[in-house]
């Protein structure tokens, strides 16, 4: 028998009232992919990531992550329980940061842990200062949220979804919201966990970003993958002309 | 202006205000846990439960606390339920006030940012670690300065209770003019103390919003 692939997306629909936002999507990512995902905008590519962890539950289709449906239809409570579980398996970073304010940077890194892990306060002080470290944050360790920059705080918020120790890392324009001179530091961490062969499915409008980090880009439009590939191919000989289209409107868009 | 009279009567009013302030504490304290109790409900993901809380909150907002005290001190006796007039005063209007502060509570809750509770159940917490961890801290410190505006309002209602003759100190005013003819000064002295009673309350309010902002 041959081994499922370790992210598989079969059939996904959602419908938004009248509104289909993904129309029959499948895709699958290796263990140790990175794969970005472009197109335009309102093109369904968060809805598409935020149904990976159910954060956005599909209309119809399956999700899965390692021999494991995330979407499996349960019962409430058993399904709470056993969403909870692949989500701990799933870090997502987000467009506008969402760290939590009422806590310190530590706390913002050691709070899942505690809960969900049952680690002593010792071990989550020294998960804390192993992560922030790895993002170039250990000397903001006791900040607020609101003392960082953009920059600073969407590298905590990696930190902080690195903490739970997760299989899947999943990225919604992390650096979408950032002033341009803070946008490298943001893709250094990301770089950085692409060389330890973390497996990521990156939503970006950076692509010059996307054609050096990633193994494959999906391009979308509409609620459909309209090509998909390794990024030499896309970027430079693509095949569709809604993809030729997106691409140079981008590109002028970004000069 | 009678001086004299009002220095004569003050003690009496001081009195009486004591126990404006004990029906302010209770019926607030009351207010508080039907408050939970009603934004919790409104925010349940049972309907059923939604509906209830949202009777609740229309029923006791969109009718004269008055009615709603004279219907429990008047009428529950004739449906088996006889209460003391200061009780019924505090569980009347408890539970009037208990109305405004669900809402308040609720407001508060969903003005929370939901990428909040989204990145905390991301990183695998369940839907009540979420709201006590992530949701409740920050709803808190936005729920301190408006349930002060419900105290504050609460405070002035207990007046209300007077209808049914409990000795406060709005009741206490309206006795002493029986006596003395002279409702200028009693009114004004009642209207001190009233006014007394929320500006403590307030700076205490204050305080503690100013507290949990510098956290
Ligand atoms: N909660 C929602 N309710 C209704 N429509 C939504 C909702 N979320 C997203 N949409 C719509 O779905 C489409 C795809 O949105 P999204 O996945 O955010 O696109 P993208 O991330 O590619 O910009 C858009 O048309 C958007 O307006
Ligand atoms: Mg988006």
């Amino acid at each position: 028998m041959t081994k499922p692939p370790f992210v598989e997306i079969r059939h996904a629909q959602k419908s938004y009232g009248s509104l289909e936002v993904l129309k029959d999507i499948s895709l699958t990512v290796e263990r140790g992919q990175i794969v970005a995902i472009i197109g335009p905008s309102g093109s369904g590519k968060s809805t598409l990531l935020r149904a990976i962890n159910d954060l956005d539950p599909l209309s119809s289709g399956e999700v899965w992550l390692d021999g494991v449906q995330v979407n499996e239809a349960l019962p409430h409570r058993q399904y709470e329980k056993h969403i909870n579980d692949m989500r701990q398996q799933v870090g997502m970073v987000f467009q506008h940061f969402n760290l939590f304010p009422h806590l310190t940077v530590r706390q913002n890194v050691t709070m899942a842990p505690k809960l969900l892990k049952k680690i002593s306060d010792k071990e989550a002080d020294a998960l804390a200062e192993e992560q922030l470290d790895h993002v170039g944050m250990l000397e903001r360790i006791d900040y607020y949220p609101s003392q960082l920059s953009g920059g600073q705080k969407q590298r905590v918020a990696i930190a902080r979804a690195l903490a739970m120790k997760p299989k899947l890392m999943l990225f919604d324009e992390a650096t979408s919201a950032l002033d341009p001179e803070l946008v490298e530091e943001v893709n250094q961490v990301m770089k950085k966990l692409a060389e330890e062969h973390m497996t990521m499915i990156i939503v970006t409008h950076e692509m010059d970003f996307a054609a050096s980090v990633c193994d494959r880009v999906i391009f979308m439009d509409k609620g459909v993958v309209v090509e998909e590939g390794p990024p030499d191919l896309v970027f430079r000989n693509p095949t569709q002309e809604r993809t030729r289209n997106f691409l140079r409107k981008h590109l002028e868009g970004a000069k | 202006m009678d001086t004299e009279l009002i220095l004569k009567v003050y003690p009496y009013f001081l009195e009486a205000a004591l126990i404006t302030v004990e029906l302010s504490v209770l019926t607030v304290l009351l207010g508080l846990i039907c408050g939970a109790l009603g934004a919790a409900a409104r925010l349940s993901r049972f309907a059923e439960v939604r509906f209830l809380g949202a009777a609740y909150v229309s029923f006791f907002r969109g009718t004269p606390a008055l009615i709603q005290l004279f219907l429990l001190y008047f009428g529950g006796p004739q449906i088996g339920i006889q209460l003391d007039a200061f009780t019924a005063g505090v569980i009347g209007l408890g539970i009037n006030i208990g109305a405004y502060m669900a809402e308040t509570m609720r407001g508060a809750i969903i003005s929370v940012d939901r990428g909040q509770g989204e990145a905390a159940r991301t990183l695998g917490l369940s839907r009540a670690q979420a709201f006590r961890k992530v949701v409740l801290p920050q709803a808190m410190r936005l729920m301190i300065r408006p349930l002060g505006v419900n105290i504050n309002a609460q405070i002035k209602a207990t007046a209300l209770v007077s209808a049914i003759s409990v000795v406060e100190l709005t009741y206490t005013a309206q006795r002493y003019i029986g006596s003395t003819y002279k409702p200028f000064e009693m009114f004004l002295l009642a209207g001190a103390l009233y006014l007394a009673i929320i500006t403590v309350t307030g700076k205490g309010v204050a305080f503690l919003d100013r507290k949990v902002r510098l956290q």
